[in-house]
């Protein structure tokens, strides 16, 4: 019986290990294509590299001179950064007081940031475009702001479930000690909360650091952009496509997010299954 | 304690309340009335009631936009549970090697819907190439091509919900159902799934919810092509507000329906899985 048990269990890891080697292998392929002759990419995608079509690293160079794609991966990170680190402390500072103090205004942001969490990107894509550049946050900086107002729902309600599980007493015995609220908040209630700050940021950092539509729309696009945005614009800009560079543009983004996800991994894992039994 | 946090709600509310409506409220209302309005700037509006929803439903390539959408989204839902719900049930069944698998699943999660695009363009021309074949010519390969694309990006999500959901589930309710005779079929319909309905209901409502808002792999993957026939709800409304001049209004419009579209369906399904969970 066990050593039945056993064999099924080596069969399905080799019929997953086939399975997975498929799953990668589109990054492979991308990556292969890096170092080949812009010609030779949409001829031959699955041929090794040869010295035929082998062109080294002039791809990448063409990707970081041309189209500017280090500006635009800083510019993300600023952004991503940023906006992370000041949902992080606003909203988790939002949560707990509307959690804390119980009456009808509080629990009506509270509905008011669950329904903001259901309503897709292109109810407010127009309009909020004209909001910022009337108010010029049309910059990285800018954004951070439109980050923490689009993103506080989701924020605001994780944060509300593990507030709600805090025992009061802790934060009542800090209080009669005499702590202020605010001394209350980042020595006592903040130090509790590091498991839900490390799964709303890392919800947070996958969703800002993909995301596409909002800094198209929002960003000065003359003086800035984001990794995102330079691809899409590589691939739609006029005249010939340059293959190459859009390969090597796309291993320059993958790189990052490889590195952080191999790097966190436990967290990313847990921070997805924690944000789920939240929703 | 509540009455002395209360003075400083300034501090606390504040910053995020300022942003909030910044960033929601004010676009959000401002999108409401402007979908009764005619406009090209928010400077020039002029009320003109329903006109612009009237304009919308009559829109040949909106309610094709739909179909196509709503078909995609029910493919994917189904695929992408299924499979992450079998991969979960392998994977929490001792599998030698088990952790790698799950992070490799998971890792196309992370990336990008514009950069995955972009990558699945050069595979799936790199296969069709070679029977004189490419992706933009026909809705069929779109519409397929989307659907390996959003299933190859979110199963390992869904994947990471269910085996969190499948270990909460105790072992002994598996075991005593065993021990009454129940085959590994039956134990799976009465009490694995039963046991499940949690996070069943949150994967349906987000693999259903992400399908309807699909847009960044819809733009890099198919940008719509053939002739719009795979341009999905959101990427027609992005089209209708930017590429066709003095329609904006309808586009507001078409946004406020795909708001009540995207909230109605996800409370729907939320009340229909809702009452099948059970306590523990």
């Amino acid at each position: 019986m066990k050593q039945k048990k056993a064999r099924k269990g080596w069969i399905a890891t080799i019929i997953l290990t086939i399975v997975a080697v498929f799953y990668v292998s589109p990054l492979f392929v991308v990556l292969m294509n890096s170092f080949k002759k812009k010609a030779f990419i949409n001829l031959e995608p699955f041929n090794l590299p040869t010295a035929r079509n082998w062109i080294g690293v002039e791809n990448y160079a063409n990707s970081i001179e041309k189209y500017g794609f280090l500006q635009a991966v800083l510019w993300t990170l600023v952004i991503t950064v940023g906006s992370v680190v000041v949902i992080l402390v606003c909203t988790s500072m939002f949560a707990w007081f509307i959690t804390r103090v119980n009456n009808k205004a509080t629990k009506f942001l509270y509905l008011l940031c669950v329904f903001s969490m259901v309503v897709p990107f292109q109810m407010v894509m127009f309009t909020l475009s004209l909001v910022t550049d009337r108010l010029r946050l049309n910059t990285p900086w800018g954004l951070i702001v439109i980050y923490l107002g689009f993103g506080a729902g989701l924020a605001v309600f994780m944060f509300c479930g593990f507030v709600k599980s805090i025992p009061i007493e802790i934060e009542e015995a800090a209080m009669i000690d005499g702590c202020t609220p605010l001394r209350t908040f980042f020595s006592v209630v903040l130090p509790i909360m590091k498991p839900t700050y490390i799964s709303v940021g890392i919800l947070e950092t996958m969703w800002i650091w993909n995301d596409f539509l909002l800094p198209y729309l929002t960003l000065d696009l003359n003086k800035y952009s984001t990794i995102s945005i330079v691809i899409q614009r590589m691939q739609g800009s006029f005249g010939r496509v340059d293959m190459g560079a859009i390969m090597a543009s796309l291993v320059l983004a993958v790189i990052p997010i490889i590195i952080f996800y191999l790097s966190c991994q436990k967290y990313i894992i847990k921070g997805v299954a924690a944000g789920a039994v939240k929703g | 304690m509540e009455k002395s946090i209360k003075s400083y709600f300034p501090i606390f509310l504040g910053p995020t309340f300022l942003a909030f409506i910044i960033g929601f409220i004010v676009p959000f209302l401002m999108g409401l009335y402007l979908s009764l309005c005619d406009f090209r700037t928010a400077a020039d509006a002029k009320f003109i009631g329903l006109g612009n929803f009237v304009k919308a439903f009559q829109d040949g390539e909106f309610l094709h936009a739909f179909v196509f959408t709503a078909l995609f989204t029910l493919t994917t839902v189904i695929l992408i549970n299924v499979l992450a719900f079998a991969v979960a049930m392998v994977l929490t069944n001792n599998v030698p090697g088990t952790n790698i698998f799950r992070t490799t699943f998971f890792m196309p999660n992370l990336i990008g819907g514009i950069v995955l695009g972009y990558i699945w363009q050069l595979v799936f021309n790199g296969i069709l190439s070679r029977y004189d074949l490419a992706l933009k010519i026909s809705a069929k390969f779109g519409f397929w091509g989307l659907v390996v694309v959003i299933c190859w990006q979110q199963i390992g999500y869904m994947m990471i919900i269910y085996i969190a959901g499948l270990q909460s589930i105790p072992s002994s309710l598996n075991e005593a159902a065993a021990i009454d005779g129940a085959n590994s079929w039956q134990r799976l319909w009465s009490v694995t799934i039963p046991n499940m309905m949690p996070s069943i209901t949150i994967c349906l409502f987000l693999t259903l919810t992400n399908g309807f808002k699909l847009f960044d792999q819809n733009l890099s993957l198919t940008a719509g092509e053939p002739m719009k026939q795979t341009e999905m709800l959101a990427l027609n409304i992005f089209n209708t507000f930017y590429s066709r001049v003095g329609y904006q209004g309808v586009g507001q419009a078409k946004a406020v329906i795909f708001f009540v579209l995207v909230v109605a369906l996800g409370l729907i399904q939320l009340k229909m899985t809702r009452s099948r969970e059970v306590q523990q």
